[in-house]
Parts: C-alpha cells; structure tokens; sequence
C-alpha cells in the first residue's frame, strides 16, 4: 500500500533536490552584488516594511481579481474534461451555460477598459 | 288567499290593505304636490282618495256578503320578541266592514264638503297656504282609523287608536294661532294640547288594559285572546274585570265619557268639517267600538258590564243638562255628542251590541249632518257679517282716515273680535235665507230628538228597550236624557232658524254653494231613512242578522209599543215646551234665556257646564302645576343643579382634580415619567457610544454574540 | 435534470438572465438613454413577478435534487422580493439621477440581488442557502458603495462588506459543522438524520448556533447589528431602503426555512435563545433610536428593532399549535414592515435635497402645510411601525403577540408591548414635527416616487380594515413548510 505512494513521494525528493540544486547552484556561481533592496524579504514586489494603511494601486487588485476569476474557470474546466466522455452531452451543455455568465463578465470587462493597463 | 281560488268574490278580501293605502297615497300626493296642485286639485285628490278607501271597503261588503265568515288578511310580520308574535294583518268581518264603510262613506262626503268649506274659511282666517295640509291631515285620519277598525290584535287598534288621536289633535289646533273667533291667541292651541293629554289619560286606562291581556292571555290577537279569555274568567275572575274597566278608561277618553269627556266641547276648536268627522261621526265611536269589538270579554264580567253601562248612561244625561244651557251651535251639538256617546257606551254596556252599533251608525250620519249643517250656518254668518260689512252704509264702518293706515285683513280682525258667528244669539230666521240649510237641518234634529220615522228614533228606541228590559236605572236616566235631547235641539232649531235676525249678520246671511249643500241632502237622506237597515220587527233586522256573523248568535226583542211611546210622546212634549219656551215669543237681540228665570241656579249651572272644568283645574291642574313648579324651582334647580351639581359635583371633581394634579400628577406621575424618560435617554445615550464607528469593535460585537450564544448552547 | 428542475427556478433564471442582458445593454447604450434601464430592470422584475403568480396556484415541487424547492412559502416570499424590487426601482429612478450615480451596473445589480432573495426562499439545501446569501449580499455589498468617491458611502461600502464576509464565515462554519454532525447539507435529510438519532446533536446544535450569528447579521439582530447604523446612514437612500426592506426579508426567509425545517428538533434549546435575542434586539434597536437625531440611523435602529419583533415569531417554536400561527405572523409582518419600511424611506428621499447634508428629524417640521399627502401617507407609515390602528402594522404586532403568547412566553410579548411603547416616542416625534412645528421642508416631486409611496400608504390602510385574506394567504404559505 506504501508502495502506491512512492512515486509521489520520489516526485518530492526530485523537485525538492532540483530546488536546492539549483539554489545553490546560483549562489556558488552567480555574481554578487548586494544592494538594500535586493536584500529585503521578497513581498510580490511590495515594500514589506513601513506604515499599514498606505495607499496601493488597485489595478494590481483587479488583475489579481480577474487572474483568480479565471483560475476559478480553469480549475472547474479540469475535472469537466478529465470526465468530458462519461458526461456526455448534458456534461457539455451544463458547462456552456457555465460559461456564459463568466463570458458576460469578461465582455463587460473588456469594454469598460478593466483590461488596459494604462 | 287560498279563499281566492274558491270563489273570486273572496278575492276580492285581499284588496283590504288599500283602505290603509288609499288615504296614505293621497296625503303623499298633497303633501308633496299640495302647493302645485291648486285647491281644487287637492281636494279631489283627498276625497278621491277617501272615495277609493269607500269603494274598496264597499268591494268588502259584497264579498262579505257571498262568504259571512270573513278573512284575515296578513300582509306583513310586524313584531317577534320572545314569545310575542305579531303580524300586521287586516280582519274583514261584518262588524270592521260597518265601520269601514261607515268612515269612508261619511269620510267622503265631509272630504267634499271640506273643499268648498275650507275654501272659505282659509280666507276668513287670511291663510290660505294651510289649506292643503288640512286635506293630508284629513286623509291621514282616514288612514288611521282604518288601520284602527280593521286591525286584528290590540296592539294594531292601537297604533290606529294613536293615530286618530294625533289627527284629532292636529286638526284642533289646525288654527292653532287662533282663537274660535279668528283672534291671534293660543286659545286653540291649548284645546288641542287638553285633548291630547286628556286622551292620554285614558290611553294609559287602555294600556294597562292590553297589559293585563298580555300578561294573562300571552297574546294581542283577537281571536287567541278571545279563546283563552273564558279559561281565565275561571281562574282568574277579578283580571277580566279589571281588563273591561280599564279599557272603559280608555273608552272613557276616547268616546269622551264621564269623567274624560271636557276635552270634546273644547274641541270644536277645529275647523267644522273636523268636528263633523272626527269629533262626531267615526273617532269619538272607537271606544263604542272596541268594547263592541272585545264583547267577548265583557260578556265574561257583569260587574264590567254594569260599570259600563252605568257611566254611559250618566254621561248620556249628564252631557243633555249641559246642552240645555249653552249658545254655541257647536256647543250644543258636541255636548249633545257626548250624550249620545253615552247612549252607545250603555248600549254596548248592556250588551246591546246591535243596538249600540245601529246607533253608531245612524248618529254617525245625523250627527255629521248637524255639524256640517251649523258649519254651513256659521259660514252663512261669516258671509252675511262679511257683506255688511263691506256695505257702504254700514254703520260699523270705521271712518275713513282710520282705515287708511290698517290693511284689509286688519281691519277684519278689529271687526271680527266683536262678532261670534257661532252664537245662536246672533242668529234667528234664518230659516228664509238658507232654505236648504234649514231644511237637512231640521231632518237631521228631528232624527236625533228620536222622531218617528226618521233614523234616530229606531236606534235610539232600541236601546230604551234593552235597558227597560235589563238595567231599569239606566232606561231611567236614558230616557231623561231623550226628552232633553229633543228639548235642547228644539230650542236650537227656534233660535236659529225661526223669529227674527237678531243680528246683522244674519240678516246678510247667505246660502252656501252646491259643493256643501249637496253633501248635506246625501246626509239628510241617509238621517232620515237610515233606520230602516235594522227595524225592530221579526225578520227586519237585517242589521242584526248581518252583525250576527261577528257577534254571535243575537236574541231580538219584540218591540215594545209603551217604551216607543213613552219616548216619541216625551219628545214632541219637549218641543212642544221649547216652542213654548223659546218661538211663542222669539228671543230679542241681548235678551236672558227664557229658562234662566224659572231654574234659577240650576240653568247657571247647565250654562257654566256644571263647573266641571273649573273643578278640574282646581282638583287637578293647579295641584299638578303646583308639583310642576315645585320640582323644577326646588329638586331641580335649587337642589340638583344648584346644590349637587355645583355644590356637590363641581367642587367636589375641582377638588379632587386639584388633588390629583398637584400631589399626583406633578409630584408623582409627572416625577416618574421625567426619570423614566431621562432614563431612557441617558442610556440611549451611553448604548449610543458604543457604536463608535471602527468594524473592529463591530466585529468584536459579532465575536462576543457568537461566545455568548455558543456558550448558552454548549454549556446550558 | 429535467423541465421540472427548470420550472421550480424558473423565476430566478429568469431574472438573473434577464439581469445579464441589462449588464451587457448598458454597454452598448449611449449615455442619453440610461433612464431607460430602469424602465428595463422594472419590466423584468414585472415578467418576473408575472411568473411567480402564474406559479403560486401550482403544487410543492424540489428540483435539482431537492437542493432547491418551490412552495407556498417561497411563492408568498417570490412575490414580497419582487414588489420589494419594483419598489427599489421606483424609488431609485430619480434619486439616482439627482445623486448623480447613474451609473449603469446600478439595476443589474439591484436585479442580481432579488434574484439572490429569491433563491433563498427556494433554498432547500444548506449550500444553496450559502449561495442564496452571498448572491443577494454582494451587490448589496457593492451597491452601499455606489455613491463614490463620497467618502461615507466607500466606508460604508467597506464596513458592510468586512462585516458581512466575516458573518458568512460564520455561517460557513455552521454549515460544515451540520454536516459534520448529520452528514449531509440536505434539510430534509438534516432531519431524517435526527430523527433517526445518527446525528451528533451537540455537534449540530453548535453549527445552527453559528448559522443564526450569519443570518442574524443579515436581519440585523442585536449584538450583530452594529454595521447597521453606519451602513445604513452611509449608502445612497435608495439603495438602503432596498436594503432595509429585502435584505431584512431575505434573512428571515433563511431563518424561517433553516429553522423551521431542519431543526425543529433543537427548538427546545433554540427557542429561549430567539426569545431573548428578540427581546435583547427590541430593547436595544427601540432605546439607540430614541436617541437619534438623524433621520436615516433612526430608521436604521428602527429596523434593527423591528427584527427584534419579527425574531418574537421564533420564540413559540416549541409549541406545535402556535408555530404555524407564528410563522405566519411573520410572514405577515414582514409585508407589513416592508410596505412601511419603503414608505417611510420614500419620504426620506423626497425630503433628501442636499444630499450631502444628513437628514434631520427636525427637517419634517411643517411638512403637514408644505404637502400635506406626503404628511399623512409618512403618518400611516410611522402609525403602522408604531403598531397603532388602522395600519397593517398593528394587525401584524397582533398575530405576532398572540403567537407568542400562545406559546407561552407572555414575558417577551410584555416586553414587545413596552418597548412598542418607547418606540411610540420616535416615531410620533416625526409626526408631530409634521403636523405642530413651523418649518419650510423643501420637497422633491417625483412621479414614481409618489406613486410608489402612496401606493404603500393606501394599502397600509386599507388591507388592514380586512386583513383575513392576506393572512390566510400566509398561513396556506406556511402549511407546507413544516
């Protein structure tokens, strides 16, 4: 029963050993050139030392919004074709209407700009 | 109306409510169109009206006629309380069909008489526009009295017993700012208001009445009431009694017998045809006719009986002494009403049914026809005044510069207030300028003297003959009355229509027009040949016969040649005497009664009406104003509203109030209502700082609710 | 899945359909015609509402599996929700214009939400509760901010959508742990379950405890009302007096049908708590409001406390005989509340001119002279919340207190009667102003906007001169509910 398990687990010791292969790979080799900001804990870009309630540009909210909006999509699209046969056609029809709210929400995305940067 | 479907002569028993309905449809027409309609239209729609009432009750009469047992005809549920149930349903049977016919018949033809009297009186009291409402009072008395003699329980006699009361007090004081003599008083007005309180003294005898038949019998119809009387008789004997005698109360006001009878004379307030109608002919009978209608109740007590009869009778004679003494034309015959009212009530009383009813009906025609006949005098009078008056030479006449600064009317008035066209003083010979006045005249005081062969002396003789036969005392006093009642219209007939003018007036007199004389020939013929419906020998009672139907079996006298003799003989002695008296040497202008001298004292009283009123108003109206004035000067005023109710109530609720908002209210309610209210304000406010605007503290709220109610669900 | 499936959520579909398309035409308008939106999004809610009538003569049917349900109860609460947004749409037409927030999301979302109301009356599934909730809150959420950039509509947006997250996590917790307790997410099955005793009950008594924390701050109930005030007096008028009046209805639909059917085993620990969550929920909202001045968080305190008597209808639960009455007490209430509620925010919004400027209690003063109909129709209103004759109000305060005194609680209906009292306080203060003081209101005409509130007032009145009808109505709602 283990058995069933050791591929994943052979999976967790070859990414984890590429990982650090790789880390320390970089850090052997790689130029060395400290700076402050590039010795600060990495935040998705953000400053992760100052006030608490700064102002942040909410464009970046709306992408990340819209980025989770489509992960959500996706993540209902995987299962849905893994087992798109055993569905059948109600599985087909069940996933258009699903995706027709998402689409109207795109269109409206879309043409109120919410996809232009500047 | 399953009758109809037998015989379509008994169909025609279903037409009965229009005898109620005729009259009513023709008040509503003159009381609405009246001002529209002219005189002459309101008029003939009141006696048409009246006339459709006599042609549907004469409709009764043949049917009556094919199918004697009658009917019951029920036209509407009236009353259901408890265990009192009442329909309003018309009885036809031989006994309501007399008097139906007998109301509508004279009704009608005083209602045309009216039209050419009113006429003339609406100008001589200078008010025209009252001239319809006197018809829709007319038909609306046709209406109750209908309703009052074709009723089939005691409640219903009742409401129609009401109601001609209300007419008769509606048309008394029909001039009701007028004296008799046209003068501006309440003088008429005050007759009214004696005749209606009067009858309600005998109304309450009446009610009292109907009471003790509820109570006794558990019923107001006739016939459930008639059923249980005899079992009651038995149980309880004194209650029939009592029932009979005060119903005689009511009787007593109604038919104006001892000791109600002072409104009638009073009444002849109203204008003659009312007199004629209501106050002679068909009301003053209801009270004949109820105890006729509840013979079999009086039949079950002879002491009841007994009473009746007794009070009858004294009234009969007591009323001709008043008669003897008096001037008024309309006096002498509404004292001379009151005696033959009291003929009837001894004749019902005495169980003389038929008797007593032939009388009602052939007085009913001989009495209107006196009436009409002094009301066509009086207006010959007004006429005859009228057109001396207005002669050039008259020496009454105010000078001229005088007249100028009064009107027309005015001036009649200032001349009216001297002149009496209703005072037999004022008249004589008239016998010459009112021929056919003169002559139903005569007919009608013939008939009521009781002479052979005219109606009163067949009805009249017999009711002598069932007192001679059964109650001796009252034959006594009947017969007295009889030979009074001959003397006083003997004398009335020489005053007025024989001699020589002792006025003016009557100098000027005229003849009235046909639209009051031909009535009055219809009358006369009906005075004088109206006895012959029931003659006093074997198989000519047809009157009797037809009663018998409702009565009962009748036992006939045979008539009596010394009782008839007796009277016819003391009645041509007693105009022998007034001729005697009164024409062997005619009266002269302002000269004393003939008869004042001889009786002395006597004749003082017959003239002041035995002083009758004058006790009255000392034994009963001074008292009763005496209390009056006492109760509202003292308990009302004084003690009530000075005492209690400013004294007692007002201080008393001013100090309480005072107490109750000062110590009370300010001190203790108001205190705690202010805490309380500042209180709540004060935590309102605290609560209220709670909410401070920050979501941490709002979510903190939400965590402590939720430890709280998980808390009370986990740990409880 | 069949057409039956399709025909029990036809009514939602439809709407939410219907909201789409509002959504994608407001893209493709030219500015000049927005006002015609608002005549689209009431023509949908009137299709809609037609549907649902047409609906209400037909039998109870589940759909999808029983996760959804129709019924008495949801056609009498489709009904209420889609007057609720005719109402709302009368109400926003001019407002919005005069607020300049014209903005073309406005009725798609107003939409999205009744179509969230509605389900939730159908909801027949705890997950479809949780969905329900979520599909009317979030446009809520959203409509609260709608006036931006005016800085206390963002906060209230803000606050009401922190709040209410962190409430529906609440009702997520109950969720999982009813499941945990009876395996399955089905009320009808949560029953079955019970009553076959495999349930784990102290398990299942935690989770409706935190489901009633979720729908509690959705109706507002003291201790979870907190928001209420600030979101309330925060928002465009328009939109919290939609609030006020569906949001409210919506959470008692979902207290009504999660408590009424799927645990009606836990009444005899759960109705003690609802007595004294309604009693604490009167006491509070009635003191707080006769505090106030401004006129928007006075009604916000109002409706805080008129949950507290709504809550009253929970408290017989125990009682067989009386719940049936109680539940349609609510029902009943409800309507009566919402007619009022709407009314008495449409006077708010017709008297609203400065819309930066806060609405005071002492603003009405003179409105009885200046327009006198708008005086006597916002008297009904405060009469009818008061619970005075002739209103509906009264009658629904009398089925409400017979019920629970039925049920035994006498104390919580003397507290209903005496808070009812207090309450009498602020409310005529308003009238009084109206009617006794001097004062020059500027008023806004507004067609629609009078219709709507006369509408309301009339039959405030009128219905509550014979209300039988309307109540047996509620109470044939309720028959099949339990």
């Amino acid at each position: 029963m283990l058995l069933e398990y050791a591929a994943i687990a052979t999976m967790i010791l070859v990414t984890a050993l590429v990982a650090v292969i790789a880390v320390v790979l970089g850090s052997l080799f790689g130029p060395k050139r400290p700076h402050a900001r590039k010795l600060l804990p990495y935040e998705s870009g953000m400053t992760p030392i100052g006030p608490g309630t700064r102002r942040v540009p909410v464009r970046f909210y709306l992408i990340a919004v819209l980025f989770i909006l489509f992960d959500i999509e996706i993540i209902f699209f995987l299962p849905w074709a893994i087992a798109f046969r055993e569905l059948g056609w109600y599985g087909f029809w069940a996933m258009v209407v699903f995706n027709i709210p998402i689409l109207i929400g795109f269109i409206y995305e879309w043409k109120k700009g919410g996809l232009e940067w500047e | 109306m399953l009758l109809s479907e037998a015989n379509p002569a008994a169909g025609l028993f279903v037409l009965v409510p229009w005898i109620v309905f005729a009259p009513v449809i023709g008040l509503l027409i003159n009381a609405f169109a009246g001002k529209r309609l002219g005189e002459r239209g309101v008029g003939w729609v009141a006696s048409l009206a009246s006339g459709a009432a006599f042609l549907v009750s004469a409709l009764q009469f043949y049917a009556l006629t094919l199918h004697p047992e009658g009917a019951q005809v029920k036209i509407a549920e009236w009353i259901r309380i408890g265990q009192l149930s009442l329909d309003w349903t018309f009885r036809v049977d031989s006994l309501s069909v007399t008097m139906m016919l007998v109301v509508s018949g004279v009704g009608t033809l005083i209602h045309i008489y009216a039209i050419g009297y009113m006429h003339e009186d609406v100008r001589f009291k200078h008010d025209p526009a009252r001239f319809p409402r006197f018809f829709v009072f007319l038909n609306l008395f046709i209406a109750a009295m209908m309703i009052l003699v074709s009723a089939d329980n005691y409640l219903m006699l009742f409401v129609g017993w009401e109601g001609v009361g209300l007419c008769s007090f509606l048309l008394i004081g029909f001039w009701y700012d007028l004296d008799t003599l046209g003068r501006s008083s309440w003088a008429n007005s005050n007759a009214a208001k004696k005749a209606f309180i009067t009858n309600r003294v005998g109304d309450f005898g009446f009610l009292i009445a109907g009471f003790l038949i509820f109570w006794y019998m558990g019923s107001f119809a006739f016939s459930e009431v008639f059923a249980a009387a005899p079992e009651v008789a038995k149980t309880h004997p004194w209650v029939i009694t009592a029932i009979t005698v005060f119903m005689l109360v009511g009787v007593a006001g109604k038919s104006a017998q001892i000791p109600l009878y002072v409104w009638l004379p009073d009444a002849m307030a109203g204008p003659t045809p009312v007199s004629a109608l209501i106050h002679a002919a068909t009301m003053v009978t209801a009270g004949v006719y109820l105890v006729t209608r509840s013979f079999p109740l009086f039949g079950l007590t002879h002491d009841g009986q007994y009473i009746v009869a007794t009070v009858g009778a004294v009234t009969a004679l007591f009323a001709a002494t008043i008669a003897v003494g008096q001037y008024d034309i309309k006096k002498v015959l509404a004292y001379s009403t009151i005696s033959q009212l009291g003929f009837m009530v001894a004749a019902v009383g005495m169980g003389a049914y038929v008797a007593g009813m032939f009388h009602l009906v052939t007085h009913a025609f001989f009495k209107a026809l006196l009436f009409l006949s002094a009301g066509s005098v009086i207006l010959g009078l007004e006429r005859g005044h009228h057109h001396g008056h207005h002669a050039p030479s008259s020496p009454v006449l105010p000078p001229q510069g005088a007249g100028n600064s009064l009107s027309h009317g005015e001036i009649d008035r200032v001349k009216e207030e001297v002149f009496d066209p209703g005072d037999i003083r004022n008249m004589g010979g008239l016998r010459a300028r009112m021929p056919v006045t003169f002559w139903v005249y005569l007919i009608g005081a013939l008939a009521l003297a009781g002479i052979f062969p005219l109606a009163g002396f067949w009805s009249k003789d017999e009711i002598l003959l069932d007192a001679f036969l059964h109650y001796p005392h009252v034959y006594w006093l009947l017969t007295l009355a009889a030979f009074l009642t001959a003397f006083y219209m003997g004398r009335q007939v020489w005053m007025v229509f024989f001699g020589k003018a002792r006025h003016e007036a009557a100098e000027h007199a005229q003849e009235s027009p046909s639209v009051i004389t031909i009535p009055l020939i219809i009358l006369a013929a009906l005075s004088a040949f109206g006895g012959f419906i029931n003659l006093p020998f074997k198989g000519f009672h047809q009157f009797g016969y037809w009663l018998e139907h409702t009565l009962g079996a009748i036992e006939f006298p045979p008539f009596n040649f010394m009782v008839a003799g007796v009277s016819t003989v003391l009645a041509l002695g007693a105009i022998a005497l007034s001729w005697f008296l009164y024409q062997r040497k005619p009266l002269e202008h302002g000269q004393t009664d003939p008869l004042a001298k001889p009786l002395g004292l006597v004749f003082v009283g017959m003239e002041q009406k035995w002083f009758i009123d004058e006790a009255y108003q000392f034994l009963f109206v001074q008292p009763y104003r005496a209390l009056a004035s006492w109760l509202a000067q003292k308990v009302d005023w004084d003690f009530w509203h000075e005492w209690f109710h400013d004294s007692v109530l007002v201080k008393g609720f001013v100090t309480l109030a005072r107490l109750l908002a000062d110590p009370v209210d300010l001190g203790f309610i108001d205190r705690v209502s202010y805490w309380l209210s500042d209180a709540i304000r004060a935590s309102a406010e605290t609560l209220r700082k709670l909410q401070n605007g920050f979501v941490r503290s709002y979510a903190l709220s939400v965590v402590l609710g939720v430890a709280a109610i998980l808390g009370y669900l986990l740990l409880k | 899945m069949t057409i039956t499936d399709f025909s029990v959520i036809l009514p939602v579909t439809l709407l939410t359909a219907w909201a789409s398309i509002l959504l994608l035409a407001e893209l493709f308008l030219p500015r000049a015609q927005r006002p015609f939106l608002a005549l689209l999004a009431a023509l949908g809610l009137a299709l809609t509402l037609g549907i649902s009538l047409a609906q209400s003569a037909q039998e109870f049917a589940p759909g999808f599996g029983g996760m959804v349900v129709r019924d008495g109860f949801s056609n009498f609460l489709n009904v209420l929700f889609l007057l609720t947004g005719l109402f709302g749409v009368a109400l926003s037409y001019r407002y919005n214009q005069r607020a300049q927030i014209e903005r073309g999301e406005y009725y798609p979302l107003l939409l999205f939400s009744v179509a969230g109301m509605m389900l939730m009356g159908q909801a027949a599934d705890l997950i479809v509760v949780f969905l329900a909730l979520e599909l009317l809150s979030f446009p809520l959420y959203i409509l609260s901010a709608f006036a931006y950039p005016r800085p206390q509509s963002e906060e209230a947006g803000l606050k009401y959508f922190l709040l209410g997250a962190f409430a529906s996590g609440f009702v997520v917790y109950g969720i999982a742990l009813t499941f945990g307790a009876s395996g399955s997410t089905d009320l009808a099955r949560i029953v079955a379950s019970v009553a076959a005793g495999s349930a784990n009950l102290p398990l299942l008594t935690a989770g409706a405890g935190l489901l009633l924390v979720g729908f509690g701050f959705k109706v507002a109930a003291v201790p979870f009302h907190m928001w209420t005030p600030d979101v309330y007096q925060g928002a465009p008028t328009s939109v919290t007096a939609f609030m006020a009046a569906g949001a409210k209805t919506a959470g008692f639909a979902a207290l009504l049908r999660v408590f009424g059917a799927a645990f009606p085993a836990l009444a005899a620990d759960l109705s003690p708590l609802m007595a004294i969550l309604a009693a604490v929920t009167m006491l509070f909202g009635n003191l707080i409001a006769v505090a106030q001045t401004d006129m928007k968080r006075m009604l916000a305190y109002s409706s805080i406390a008129q949950a507290g008597y709504l809550l009253m209808a929970f408290a017989p639960f125990e009682i067989e005989a009386a719940r049936t009455m109680a539940v349609a007490g609510a029902l009943f209430y409800l309507l009566a509340y919402t007619l009022a509620s709407f009314g008495s925010w449409g006077v708010v919004i017709a008297l609203e001119k400065d819309l930066d400027r806060h609405l005071s209690i002492g603003d009405f003063a003179g409105l009885a002279r200046r327009s006198p109909w708008l005086a006597a129709a916002m008297t009904v209103f405060m009469l009818s919340l008061t619970g005075l004759p002739p209103t509906l109000g009264l009658v629904g305060k009398i089925y409400l207190f017979r019920a629970v005194i039925e049920g035994g609680m006498v104390w919580l209906a003397v507290i209903g009667a005496l808070t009812s009292v207090v309450s009498a306080f602020y409310y005529l203060r308003i009238v009084v102003n109206m009617f006794m003081r001097e004062g020059e209101p500027a008023v806004e005409r507004e067609w629609w906007l009078e219709f709507a509130i006369g509408a309301a007032a009339v039959v405030t009145v009128v219905v509550s001169l014979w209300p039988f009808p309307l109540f047996e109505w509620a109470e044939w709602a309720v028959m099949k509910l339990f």
